[in-house]
């Protein structure tokens, strides 16, 4: 039997909370929220115990040393984004969306959708260190603090989105 | 009074706590507003689902207002507030490669954690995808170091840019975002969609 799926919040509420909840991060650290960054933390201190040698050398590596002095993985955004996993996995549990799928269009298969998937994410995750920071730490938390860069980026994603939209059609509708 | 850690009212280790507990709020927020669903999340891209621009808009305008209310009752510093840094090319650049892996991967790295929580597997992948595209980034560091560090601006308010003061700027960023609400109102309508 199906379970009764509880329907999503409305958008303006959500967008409001949202705000709150970016608010809160400035209050608190300083700084808006992020994701990339994580991953970037994670990437460092496999790198450092995987190849210490090479990593030494790594310009990339030692830039991001430099901004975040000790242990890599006892960063705020590291935190941060374990609490979103176990919000989102509250929110739906007590939503009754907890399902393990592979989402996508009827008109492409799962396959399909797994290789666009990790297309997308490897071109996400390049254009978030070139950007410095992704949709949540360069766009929503950069406006939030009116950054000049982070409403350009903004327009960057969202325009190129846009314009790619057409070609794109046929895997999301 | 606030930012907090930056006056050191809390220790770093509360700070560390706090990240953990907003972050929970974060990925809550994310997933009741239906961001752990790729399809709903590009629908915005094609007028059948604009959840992304109103809660995206509504939660910049929010803490933006929040900002400068708190700066204005003296309870946060501004000057203490990071402001994001402007690179000109890599802020281009780099968004036109997020703005491509958008709408071919259907999430964003915050998104896509929040997918996988409720158990998307492919928010899962994209979240390899992620870790691939970050490691050829610092891999490839040297290739790209100077478009990377290009048109260096400091870090700018945009209302300094435009020439007005950041209350004047809010205002017009508000009325901007109702008409986009308007519109996108009028799309949901004019383009049928069904509920991911």
């Amino acid at each position: 039997m199906e379970t009764q799926k509880t329907k999503y919040l409305n958008p303006y509420v959500g967008g409001v909370l949202l705000g709150l909840v970016l608010l809160a991060a400035n209050f608190v650290s300083g700084r808006g929220l992020g994701a990339s960054g994580a991953i970037k933390s994670t990437l460092v201190t496999a790198e450092t115990v995987i190849a210490p040698a090479a990593s030494e050398k790594s310009g990339f590596i030692k830039e991001f040393r430099e901004e975040h002095p000790g242990n890599p993985m006892k960063t705020w955004l590291v935190f941060e984004m374990t609490g979103v996993l176990v919000g989102g996995f509250l929110s739906g549990a007590l939503a009754g969306r907890l399902k393990l799928k592979v989402e996508h269009s009827p008109k492409i298969t799962s396959r399909k959708r797994l290789i666009l998937a990790l297309t997308g994410g490897v071109l996400f995750g390049f254009g978030s260190q070139l950007g410095r920071g992704c949709t949540s730490g360069a766009a929503l938390s950069g406006m939030a603090v009116l950054s000049l860069g982070g409403f350009i980026t903004m327009m960057a994603i969202f325009g190129t989105a846009y314009a790619l939209a057409y070609i794109f059609r046929k895997n999301w509708i | 009074m606030g930012p907090l850690s930056v006056n050191e009212l809390i220790s770093e280790n509360t700070n560390l706590f706090l990240a953990f507990i907003i972050g929970i709020g974060f990925g809550f927020v994310l997933e009741q507003s239906g961001f752990s669903s790729s399809r709903k999340l590009a629908g915005v891209f094609y007028g059948y689902d604009t959840v992304v621009l109103k809660v995206f808009f509504t939660a910049a305008i929010t803490a933006m207002l929040g900002l400068l209310f708190f700066s204005l009752f003296g309870w946060i510093d501004l000057s203490l507030v990071y402001i994001n840094p402007t690179y000109l090319t890599s802020a281009i650049v780099g968004g036109i490669i997020m703005g491509a892996g958008f709408i071919i991967g259907g999430y964003c790295p915050g998104t896509s954690f929040c997918g996988a929580s409720i158990g998307k597997l492919d928010a899962l992948v994209f979240i390899g995808g992620l870790f691939i595209g970050v490691l050829i980034f610092g891999l490839g560091y040297n290739l790209w170091d100077g478009m990377y560090m290009a048109k260096f601006l400091g870090s700018p308010k945009i209302s300094q840019t435009l020439g007005l003061s950041d209350g004047v700027f809010a205002f017009l960023l508000i009325i901007i975002a109702l008409s986009m609400f308007w519109v996108a109102e009028w799309a949901e309508k004019k383009f049928p969609r069904e509920e991911y």
